[in-house]
């Protein structure tokens, strides 16, 4: 299935770590401004593909395109300037223990930006209300709590107002009201900032309520079984596995 | 792409009218906002603020994050806000920013550095670590204790895995610092001697000084740097991935199960290390007198035979003991009171390697003074 409007196309790609094969044939695309899945069941190899869409990881063959510009056979300084369009929010957190929330949004912003420092700060302090973390400044990531780290890893991501925003896991660990502000919050980016996010989950909750698009990878053939809107697939899908996922092991 | 601007209106009495032409983006240069902040500050009877954006190109968070700052300016000053004029992303942007009030009591949060209250915190933190040393060495000894009658709970696999890292891993090095001293001490010792026909006591020299102190001293530098690096780092690592806590919760001591081995390796090898040390000294010592010198190497042997006892050899192998002992409690302690975070870990490294080195100072000391008393 394609998008009228592709933003991300992959063609044929497989990945894996050393000789060992995660995932192969996946061909999908992610329009621009969606919100979209990468869903399937834990240890499907969703984190890996993700890695590969953003410069991690070299897929094994296939080719990964943004805006019809193949990623993976760009030369060294393209892929540097690509790569400033993401902004990925790592599966725990990833932020930078030694620095203060606002110093760890401000790196990226003083280091591609060349803007000075207050006028950074300023940045960082709106970045860090837009999730919620007004006044929190002078907060070191080991002095809040787990989901005040997620959000405050993705006002990082948010930073330099990347084209695309990958989001690892971002709401496994929280509780369901965080979790659904969590999910307002990308919407209400998406929205406003004509943002592409593509999310690495299981939460069926967030998936079925705010992805417009997804695809579903499966641990025991290695490839997709599926792709479209996900409340499409739930009702629709020939594949039992993708409606089981869908519906909780229900039918 | 034209550049940002930013002009003032007044259409009507008491509305301020801001106009936003041009690319507002984090890239580009965008005008200063200090002249409608004054114009809200310093204007009487001014009561709505207004945008007019029409020629505005594109935008991102550099246009959002003006207007949040008028905003605040504005909510200050009592004058209302209409932001009909801004496009809508900007709208909904503006309105999550202001969803969460922001946290209160972000002073309070770090401490003030006023001059005495610093001296005196560091005065308390102080003495708590004192304590927290005390404390930890008679957890260690009370543990030490167990294992000695077999009730701790620790894997015999680790401890020999720790026996070689500590022991014949650490060989090469040791060979090579050791060798350089003897080396050194014997040229430093001949410059002297010669002046008086006395090249031949240079064995005497190099032998006594490695056998008694230069041996367990060098070795327990390199240990301190070696070994009680990779104790607090190692250890220090597992806090922060609460792997401790997860042995504290399923009922086996920490101490009992990292610290305690790692100790009893260290002291385990740092006398044969000394030991060794010692010889590969007394061979350096032995190559500069033998070619440079025209001392025979039977020669030299018998002398240095002449010139140490085995109390000499056994009283610095003791003094290893000990330095291996400060070294891994050292380490295991920085390791064990490690904080969260990835920079807690080279907090903990450094402490770890300058306490041992000061402590191994400290005792090499006492215990010199003591074998002195003692006549050893």
């Amino acid at each position: 299935m394609t998008s009228a409007d592709p933003h991300i196309l992959f063609e044929d790609v497989s990945v894996g770590y050393g000789d060992r094969l995660v995932q192969r044939d996946l061909n999908f695309s992610i329009g621009r401004s969606e919100i979209f899945a990468i869903m399937g069941p834990s240890g499907c190899g969703k984190s890996t593909l993700m890695r590969g869409a953003i410069g991690l990881l070299k897929p094994f063959t296939g080719r990964i395109l943004y805006a019809e510009e193949s990623f993976w056979d760009a030369d060294r300084e393209r892929q540097q300037i690509l790569m400033r369009s993401f902004g990925v929010m790592y599966q725990n957190g990833a932020l930078w223990s030694s620095m203060s929330l606002a110093e760890n949004i401000m790196l990226p912003l003083t280091e591609f930006t060349g803007m000075p420092g207050d006028h950074a700060m300023e940045i960082a302090s709106l970045k860090l209300a837009l999730v919620g973390l007004g006044g929190f400044e002078d907060y070191y990531p080991s002095e809040i709590s787990g989901g005040m780290r997620k959000r405050a890893a993705i006002a990082r991501a948010m930073a330099l107002d990347p084209e695309t925003l990958f989001l690892d896991e971002p709401s496994a660990g929280l509780d369901p009201i965080s979790s659904r502000l969590l999910d307002e919050l990308v919407v209400s980016l998406r929205d406003s900032l004509g943002t592409t996010v593509v999310i690495v989950s299981h939460e069926l909750y967030s998936i079925l309520g705010i992805c417009d698009n997804s695809v579903f990878l499966d641990t025991e053939t290695s490839t997709m079984l599926a792709s479209g809107n996900p409340r499409l697939l739930r009702d629709e899908c020939e594949n039992r596995q993708v409606r089981q996922f869908l519906t909780r092991g229900g039918q | 792409m034209s550049a940002a601007q930013l002009r003032l209106n007044h259409p009507e009495a008491g509305i301020l009218q801001i106009q936003m032409s041009g690319s507002w983006t984090l890239a580009s240069d965008l005008p200063s906002s200090n002249a409608v902040e004054q114009a809200v500050q310093g204007a009487q009877g001014l009561s709505r603020l207004c945008f007019e954006t029409g020629n505005l190109e594109n935008w991102d968070s550099g246009l959002v994050n003006v207007v949040y700052k008028l905003a605040r300016h504005a909510r200050h000053a009592d004058v209302a806000l209409d932001l009909s004029g801004l496009p809508k992303g900007v709208r909904d942007l503006l309105e999550l920013a202001e969803t969460v009030a922001p946290h209160q009591g972000s002073s309070e949060h770090h401490p003030d550095s006023a001059f005495f209250a610093e001296v005196g915190e560091e005065a308390v933190a102080f003495v708590r670590s004192v304590v927290d040393i005390l404390r930890f060495v008679g957890g260690v000894a009370v543990s030490m204790g167990r294992m000695l009658t077999g009730r701790a709970r620790y894997r015999a696999s680790d401890l020999f895995v720790i026996l070689q890292q500590v022991g014949a891993q650490a060989l090469p090095i040791v060979s090579l610092i050791s060798l350089l001293v003897g080396l050194i001490l014997a040229f430093v010792g001949a410059v002297q001697l010669e002046q008086f026909g006395g090249d031949i006591y240079i064995a005497n020299l190099v032998g006594l000084g490695m056998v008694r102190d230069m041996g367990a001293m060098m070795t327990g530098v390199i240990m301190a740097g070696r070994t009680g690096a990779a104790y607090a780092a190692e250890i220090g690592t597992m806090t922060v991935n609460e792997e401790v806590d997860a042995l504290r919760t399923m009922g086996i001591s920490p101490i009992d199960f990292l610290v305690v081995p790692r100790i009893l390796a260290l002291m385990l090898m740092m006398p044969l290390l000394t030991l060794y040390a010692d010889l590969m000294g007394i061979l350096g010592g032995a190559l500069v007198g033998t070619t440079l010198f025209d001392i025979g190497v039977y020669e030299y042997f018998r002398q240095t035979r002449s010139a140490i006892d085995l109390f000499d050899v056994f009283g610095g192998m003791f003094k290893g003991l000990i330095y291996g002992a400060i070294v891994a409690v050292s380490g295991c302690l920085r390791g064990m009171e490690c904080g969260r975070s990835s920079s807690a870990v080279g907090t903990a490294t450094t402490s770890a390697v300058v306490t041992g080195i000061v402590f191994i100072v400290v005792a090499c000391a006492v215990l010199t003074i003591v074998y002195n008393v003692l006549d050893i």
